[in-house]
């Protein structure tokens, strides 16, 4: 067998606040790492999956015969043979069919399996299976499926899948006193995560009936709760190890491939692999919601805003996959990080047969961002207010009451954060003499005609950790014992590791907690508690506390077999504040063994009051500001984003170089959808399911950044640390737009922004 | 699949003539990536690697003669004196790694209306060098080798050898339009070259039609109008921007508008031009 996780044994060095380098760094970039579509077993089939052409149809009938009947077909599966429930689905909703039944209702959704010899032999065994269509015409359109009862269901779950309102105050007394009223509706594309590593893995059939999964996923205990009744098994029956994931982003919440692999293994009595390609990982995954979200706000006119009546509307696709949760942070953050007296939001997550979306990295805040960032820019000019200043006018601080009524307990100095983004120093003027600074690059667009310089401002507030009620946790086991005369620790944890760089802190908070060098990672599988899902920016604050916690337990229960009660673990020496150093580490431990296993839930939320959204739904927010520095061709509409700043509260900085990546790459995925990434649709029909038509950002696209990173710890979080990879996401995208509206003077009310929508045709 | 490998010119032309539905593979930065999608399952690959000749750069009687299998990398680096425009074309080209592979003979091969390297062989009189064994070495204009959207004149038992341009006598400048700023394929481009021997310019439309195409009422406007000793008049120029405009036939597609590409090419056009005028003029000052 080949390509399975292996123990890490040397996951970086240094504590908490150390930056070592990341164990996988250098075997990704030689290209050595082992990710899920390298796994590999002797005798293993293929597996293919059969997807839907048409966005909305019933299926009349099924023939599988003639695949069947290919030399070296082996199983040829449909809704029919799912051993078990034959729906899953996030949060409970179990509302997307394993395998369609009878109807499709989004392009691309599974229909049949086909396990066989070879790739390519499955492949060609799909165009095989027979199918007599009914097409029916899409329901596509977002509107009417929230608000016209007369139209037609999408699935059994009716429409709106949810609405939350948020109520605060009195809109209309509000309006009356208002003297600057603006006004806008904003647009959001369908956003893709593009994680590389496509989804893959491998499902190995077991001797008592049951399966060993080797997945890249997000969350194995959840994907866990989906696919054991649908496989018909108990838990334990399945064993689930993570493979090397590339990429998440939200995208790897939702099952992909797992109970399809599990159902050929279980039925061919074979190891089946299963690995998408880039077209097929387009359909593979739920996208971001795409969102049309119409904005009002009242002010005086000195800037301090009176009212804000908002609604927000989501596409979620055929499926509920996110969308509650979706809506929950729309609805909660829709007016942002702001004072607001009177505030009047209305989110609603609707079924369509657009592609399916649900979790995406800032999900729900990322499209209230550009849209409430981008009011504060109109306001800010109906006021004849600099942007910066009108946003320290309404800013939120420690203390201020969101519009849910929950207070901000923790500091949130976001009017200096502000300031301290105007003030950085900006970029040098441009360097016309070298094409490559321009827009448009090497493509040599413009040697500087027709380019202006903007600048623009964005702030994002983000929820950390999950919300609304949901009992949050993480779990960790920790042993301590002498192994080759050092005394090393083992961290074992369900976590997944998705490219953030997770191994490395949990092996720096081992070091820290344990006073010892020598820390080693356990491979994450389903063998060790629920670590809860990596989203959320939520890892190193829950599998951090829960590693904390269990080291904590480690050395209590070391810290028992001494008579003090005033020690400390530094240097592997176990030391006594009033007697010195009293013995190493390996010689208390001896041949045993410490192991303690913890859960650590964060601080309790509550649900969001059906009527006026009020409630302590969050645990944890964060704020991330940008400055974003563009040069427009505003002739041609070619955007080069000069410079990102970004000023980010993180509350204590773990580990400054993953840190400094999640800020880079959540600007960066926050600039992809600002000026390129869309998932174009068409009568629910996608029409860019490639790399070479769904762009993200390229070197040359993303710009060098220059980040101030503080630290005003948050007391309820472990070490007073903050989340910190989706905030970045959020604020990026508006600051480099206003960028944009700064160097053009136009409105630009969607995202992506097009060339067209900059030159006007 | 038949892996077919020649190692000489005289074999490739064999090869290809006794098998005339194998596909040459260059680079394979197309080919490849056509299997790959399983867009097509060639019953033979015709590797050209191994076919000395076609990496050859050579001056004929004053005109650049640049193998097929020239890679871009190479053009950049030893053609940009002499061919600035397709220089500047190959330098728009994918990534490192593509243009490290790919080659102007696998563009023409492929014939795709995106193809970056047209416009500049247009702008530039090219001349595709074809041979096939049995009726032997065509000359082909640029001009007349783009028949639609990925096809050429080339003959199923043909196979390119080369293409042929006169080094450059006058500026030349390409110009790309897409949204990002490296790595895309062309929303729509053009390329202008100046030939002031023959009081010309040549012009090359990339992406804006089902085949790259030149601009000709344009050139004949410019021949007619030009006035090559005085600075270039704005009417002129604005003219030859929306007659490069018309030149096109742009559609609606998921990279842009036609709107947008004609709009598009019109300021390139125009831009394109002044750089070059502006060139010219200051060499002519010199
Ligand atoms: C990531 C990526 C980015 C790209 N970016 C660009 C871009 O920016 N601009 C652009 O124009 N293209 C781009 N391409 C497409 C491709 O690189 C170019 O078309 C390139 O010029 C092809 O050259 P090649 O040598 O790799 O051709 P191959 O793939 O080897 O061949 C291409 C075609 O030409 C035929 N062929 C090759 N040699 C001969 C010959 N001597 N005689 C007859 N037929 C022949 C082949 O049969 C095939 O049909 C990109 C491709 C990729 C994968």
């Amino acid at each position: 067998m080949r390509g399975t996780p292996e123990v890490i044994t040397a996951p970086g060095v240094g504590g908490v606040g150390d930056s070592p380098p990341r164990p996988d760094g250098t075997l990704k970039v030689t290209g050595e790492f082992a990710y899920a579509s390298d796994l590999w077993i002797d005798g293993m089939l293929w597996g293919a999956t059969l997807r839907s052409p048409h966005p909305r149809a019933r299926i009349v009938s099924i023939d599988t015969t003639e695949a069947l009947a290919q030399p070296g077909v082996h199983a040829v599966l449909t809704h029919e043979d799912v051993p078990g429930r034959r729906h899953y689905g996030l949060d409970h909703t179990w509302d997307q069919p394993v395998l369609a039944i009878g109807e499709v209702r989004h392009q691309g959704e599974p229909i049949a399996l086909v396990a066989a010899d070879h790739p390519e032999t499955a492949r060609r065994a799909l165009a095989r299976i027979a199918i007599e269509w009914e097409v029916l015409e899409p329901l596509t359109d977002a509107r009417r499926a929230a608000f016209d009862p007369s139209y037609p269901q999408v699935q059994e779950r009716p429409n709106p899948a949810r609405h939350q309102p948020v109520r605060v105050g009195d809109v209309e007394a509000a309006r009356r006193l208002a003297e600057v009223v603006v006004s806008g509706t904003f647009e959001v594309g369908i956003q893709d995560q593009a994680f590389l590593g496509p989804e893959s893995g491998l499902a190995v059939p077991a001797e008592d009936g049951g399966v060993d999964l080797y997945v890249a996923t997000q969350w194995m205990h959840n994907d866990l709760k989906q696919i054991g009744p649908c496989l018909g098994l108990t838990e334990e029956k399945i064993r689930m190890t993570l493979s090397g994931v590339g990429g998440a982003f939200g995208g790897r919440e939702d099952l992909s491939m797992q109970i399809h692999a599990a159902m050929l293994a279980m039925r061919t009595g074979r190891p089946v692999k299963m690995v998408y390609d880039r077209r097929e990982s387009f359909f593979g995954h739920v996208h971001r919601h795409p969102a049309e979200m119409r904005y009002e706000y009242g002010a005086l006119s000195t800037g301090e805003i009176l009212y804000a009546d908002v609604e927000i509307l989501l596409d979620g696709g055929a499926y509920t996959s996110a969308t509650l949760n979706v809506v929950g942070n729309a609805a909660s953050l829709g007016v942002g990080p702001y004072e607001i007296p009177n505030v009047s939001i209305d989110a609603y997550g609707v079924y369509t047969n657009n592609p399916p979306c649900g979790a995406m990295r800032g999900f729900g805040a990322v499209q209230a961002c550009f849209a409430y960032e981008s009011m504060m820019d109109k306001l800010a000019a109906a006021c004849g207010i600099d942007p910066v200043e009108i946003r320290q006018i309404n800013a939120a601080s420690q203390g201020t009451r969101l519009a849910t009524g929950q207070v901000l307990w923790a500091p949130l100095p976001m009017a200096e954060m502000l300031e301290q983004a105007r003030t950085l120093p900006l970029p040098a003027p441009l360097d016309a003499t070298d094409i490559r600074n321009l827009p448009g690059g090497a493509s040599q667009t413009t040697h500087g005609e027709g380019v202006r310089r903007g600048v623009g401002y964005g702030v994002g507030l983000k929820n950390i950790c999950f919300s609304e009620g949901y009992d949050d946790y993480s779990t960790a086991r920790v042993s301590l014992e002498v192994i080759g005369g050092e005394a090393t620790a083992l961290v074992h944890t369900a976590a997944a590791e998705v490219g953030q760089g997770l191994v490395t802190v949990e092996a720096q908070i081992a070091r820290t907690e344990l006073g010892i060098e020598r820390v080693v990672i356990h491979p994450a599988d389903n063998q060790v508690g629920d670590a809860g899902s990596s989203s959320a920016s939520r890892q190193t604050y829950m599998t951090g506390g829960a590693v904390k916690a269990a080291c904590e337990a480690v050395r209590e229960r070391l810290f028992e077999r001494l008579d003090h009660d005033d020690l400390a673990l530094a240097g592997g020496k176990i030391v006594s504040a009033s007697a010195g150093v009293i013995a190493s580490i390996e010689e208390v431990l001896g041949d045993d063994v410490i192991e303690e296993t913890r859960e650590y839930h964060h601080e309790p939320t509550t649900g969001m009051d059906k009527e006026s959204g009020q409630g302590d739904s969050h645990t944890q927010l964060a704020l991330c500001v940008h400055r974003a520095v563009v040069d427009v061709d505003v002739e041609l509409g070619l955007v080069k984003v000069v410079e990102l700043a970004a000023v980010q509260d993180v509350g204590r900085i773990i580990n400054r170089l993953s840190l400094e990546g999640q800020i880079h790459g959540g600007s960066a995925q926050g600039l992809g959808l600002a000026v390129m990434e869309e998932i174009v649709v068409r009568d629910g029909v996608v029409r860019n399911p490639s790399f070479t038509d769904y762009l993200i950002p390229t070197i040359q696209d993303m710009p060098p950044m220059r980040l101030e990173i503080l630290e005003n710890a948050d007391p309820r979080a472990p070490y007073g640390l903050r989340g910190a990879g989706e905030p970045p996401t959020l604020s990026s995208t508006p600051a480099i737009v206003a960028a944009i509206r700064d160097a053009t003077g136009l409105a630009l009310t969607r995202v992506p922004v097009r060339p067209e929508h900059i030159t006007g045709r | 699949m038949d892996f077919l490998r020649p190692t000489t010119w005289e074999e490739a032309l064999a090869a290809k003539a006794d098998q005339p539905e194998a596909v040459p593979i260059q680079g394979g930065t197309d080919v490849m990536v056509e299997i790959n999608f399983d867009v097509r399952r060639p019953v033979a690959l015709l590797d050209l690697n191994q076919v000395r000749e076609l990496h050859d750069v050579e001056l004929v009687d004053g005109v650049q003669r640049v193998g097929a299998g020239v890679p871009y990398v190479r053009v950049i680096e030893e053609l940009g004196g002499a061919l600035p425009g397709l220089a500047q074309a190959s330098r728009t080209v994918g990534s490192p790694q593509i243009r490290n592979r790919a080659s102007v003979g696998g563009n023409l091969g492929a014939a795709s209306p995106a193809g970056d390297s047209h416009p500049p062989l247009l702008a530039g009189d090219a001349v595709i060098e074809v041979e096939s064994r049995d009726r032997g070495v065509r000359l082909i204009p640029a001009a007349d080798f783009y028949l639609g959207v990925k096809r050429s004149a080339l003959e199923p038992d043909e196979l390119i050898r080369a293409f042929r341009m006169k080094p450059a006598e006058g500026p030349q400048y390409f110009s790309k339009v897409g949204t990002r700023n490296a790595m895309v394929i062309a929303v729509c481009s053009f390329a202008v070259a100046l030939h002031p021997s023959e009081r010309r310019v040549g012009t090359g439309i990339g992406s804006a039609a089902p085949t790259p195409r030149r601009a000709l009422e344009a050139e004949a406007f410019m021949a007619a109008e030009l006035d090559w000793d005085a600075r270039l008049d704005p009417a002129v120029l604005k003219r030859f921007g929306e007659l490069c405009a018309q030149a096109a036939s742009p559609i609606d597609d998921v990279r842009g508008t036609a709107d947008y590409r004609r709009h598009a090419l019109a300021v390139m056009a125009r831009r394109t031009l002044t750089w070059a005028w502006n060139d010219y003029r200051k060499a002519r000052a010199a």
